[in-house]
């Protein structure tokens, strides 16, 4: 992924609705053929953003560019780029291929080649067959699916997605999600996903963009951005994360000597410690890096003592609210529910499983 | 409430004064005599004959069929520019002159009539049938500002920005995606424009000159009471003429609403 060309690259974007900043400062580069996905709360900023690149949004100051060439008085029309809608803009005046097709209006080729793209792109959608309906007679997900089609059959560069699967109930959104996994790796255009949806960015992206406030708070690859998250709201915007308050003791040669409340004396590594905290330093981790040990199971190298203090079952999985001895908060640790293993009781004190590798500095 | 016997007869009470003036129209209209009054006296078609062969009534009814026309024409294509800006712009002032644009609606056509007459009067333009189109055009563009404002109020905007980014021009845009979808709105508005100016009267009056109009015709024959039946006939005419206007205004706008798909909220029948 490294070795590839830029596609996109923003050099301190920055667009003014009057006087609010919409976009702050947006200096980033999306590479050819990657998943890219803009992730953050609704006002941040992302499809903003998104637009610029389309070419929807005049921006303030700043540069975008697409494939090398700066987009500045480049209209929507000629940017090598194309979009599906949040609403899917289907027009509900014409047939499915006729929407399919509009793209190939201004395309010299004859009627009977663009009909046979046409009825590719329908395929490569899973709506073969389903030309000749009416836009407006087709479900919400077969919208979506004549949507893509319609983008793609132009083969542009970049496609933008402005939460496409926002509309969609869960079952058919993960389906979606991954044919879309599937066919960005089929036709190798670089994706560019608009969604608040961190589960959604996760699954789907190669590199992640994290927007608070018109601005770009942290941009990695999914692992990156779960494991090591930037900040705190970064952490707390991606999945969930304890915090447990901490002390630094002593830093030297990239490690940091830290004392946290229920883990002890721990040393961390320099890309375990992140800027950015507020309210002093804390040390988090995520619910799957502790581990109840059963009875009978060896003793771990870190391990502590706690007290149940919930427990929530989810069939799969079970979530204990979980207080280290030491500690004043309980923190939520997730365990997979394996065969014969017992669901333990509100109350039970238990010994959990730790490692230093999982937990991060926030100071 | 739901089978309350006053409301019933309060509706159908209310229905018959709506509508029996009207049902008299045609009862008259083949009625053998030349007065208004019951019992009948036998079936004729003699009105209908005279009517036919009234060439004043028919020049009348050619200079408001012109009226009606140009009317709907203009204030439709004006009605469609003022819609199009209100909902798709935002620019200071806009709340001021919609309003501006609108009060016409409300505003007593006795005085738009005679202001205008004063005005044109005193630049000295000649009363014609341009200065009756003018005066309706006033009146009927609220109307049609009404009627395509909500059908421009329905239409998504991402409609219009996947065509551009599709490679479409904002000229060939609007060909292509907008007209059609408010097409059903234009349509509505063209047809009640046109019934607005075809019975107006206190303007078709003021400005016309010496030019006939079928409003100012019809008023003028009730003077004669021999020429009531055949108003009668040519009223007759004019309400089957209207109710097919208006069923294929329906038609247009319930084939729209099939075609975008939407949900149907009512209409005219």
């Amino acid at each position: 992924m490294t070795d590839r060309p830029t596609m996109i690259a923003f050099q301190d974007v920055h667009k003014y609705y009057g006087d609010y900043h919409a976009l702050r400062g947006i200096t980033a580069t999306i590479k050819a053929g990657e998943f890219f996905s803009l992730l953050g709360p609704s006002g941040c900023g992302k499809t903003t953003l998104l637009r610029t690149i389309a070419g929807f949004e005049d921006i303030s100051s700043g540069v975008v560019m697409i494939d090398g060439k700066d987009m500045r008085g480049v209209p929507a029309n000629v940017r090598p780029t194309n979009m599906v809608f949040q609403s899917y803009a289907i027009f509900p005046h014409l047939s499915v291929e006729e929407n399919v097709g509009f793209g190939l209006r201004r395309d010299p080729r004859s009627k009977a080649e663009k009909g046979k793209a046409v009825d590719e792109a329908l395929e490569m959608v899973g709506l073969k067959g389903f030309g000749r309906r009416a836009a407006h007679a087709l479900s919400g997900g077969q919208r979506q699916r004549v949507a893509l089609a319609r983008a793609l059959i132009l083969k542009p560069k970049v496609l933008l997605l402005d939460e496409p699967l926002s509309a969609l109930d869960k079952k058919m959104r993960e389906q979606m999600q991954m044919e879309l996994i599937r066919l960005q790796r089929q036709v190798g255009i670089t994706f560019i996903l608009v969604t608040h949806d961190q589960e959604e960015a996760l699954v789907m992206s190669d590199r992640i963009a994290v927007m608070f406030e018109g601005e770009i708070a942290q941009l990695a690859d999914p692992e990156t951005l779960y494991r090591r998250p930037g900040s705190r709201q970064v952490a707390d915007f991606i999945g969930t994360m304890n915090f447990l308050p901490a002390e630094v003791l002593s830093e030297a040669g990239g490690r940091v000597e830290v004392e946290a409340q229920g883990f002890g004396r721990v040393t961390l590594d320099a890309d375990q410690c992140m800027g950015q905290a507020t309210g002093g330093a804390a040390v988090g981790f995520r619910p799957e890096t502790l581990t109840i040990l059963f009875d009978g199971q060896q003793p771990a190298d870190r391990e502590s003592w706690a007290e149940v203090e919930e427990v929530v079952y989810y069939g799969d999985m079970t979530y204990y609210d979980v207080r280290l001895d030491g500690t004043d908060r309980a923190m939520r640790i997730s365990m997979r529910n394996v065969f014969g293993r017992p669901v333990l009781d509100i109350g039970t004190r238990a010994r959990v499983a730790w490692s230093p590798g999982a937990l991060v500095l926030f100071r | 409430m739901r089978n309350s016997p006053p409301l019933l007869a309060y509706a159908i009470l209310y229905l018959v004064f709506l509508y029996a003036p009207i049902a008299l129209l045609p009862i008259f209209a083949f009625n053998d005599s030349v007065v208004i009054a019951f019992p009948l006296s036998g079936q004729t078609t003699r009105w209908f004959g005279q009517m036919w062969n009234d060439v004043q009534m028919f020049n009348a009814l050619r200079n408001s069929l012109i009226v009606a026309t140009s009317t709907a024409t203009i204030a439709t294509i004006l009605g469609l520019l003022a819609a199009r800006a209100s909902s798709r712009f935002r620019f200071p002032g806009k709340g001021g002159i919609m309003g501006l644009i609108m009060l016409p609606l409300v505003l007593p056509e006795m005085i738009l009539a005679m202001s205008l007459l004063v005005t044109l009067l005193a630049i000295g333009v000649n009363l014609s049938l341009l200065t009756v189109i003018a005066g309706h055009v006033l009146i009927c563009t609220p109307f049609a500002v009404a009627i395509l404002s909500s059908a421009f109020a329905s239409l998504d905007r991402s409609l219009e920005e996947a065509a551009y980014d599709l490679g479409e021009t904002p000229a060939s845009t609007f060909r292509l995606i907008i007209l059609p979808l408010v097409m059903p709105g234009l349509i509505s508005s063209f047809l009640i424009c046109f019934t607005v100016s075809l019975d107006e009267f206190i303007i078709a009056y003021f400005l016309a000159g010496t030019q006939p109009m079928l409003s100012s015709y019809i008023y003028g024959q009730f003077r004669f009471p021999a020429n009531v039946p055949k108003v009668m006939a040519l009223g007759t005419i004019l309400v089957l003429l209207s109710i097919t206007l208006l069923a294929i205004a329906e038609y247009f706008r319930r084939r729209g609403i099939a075609r975008t798909g939407g949900k149907d909220t009512g209409g005219f029948l």
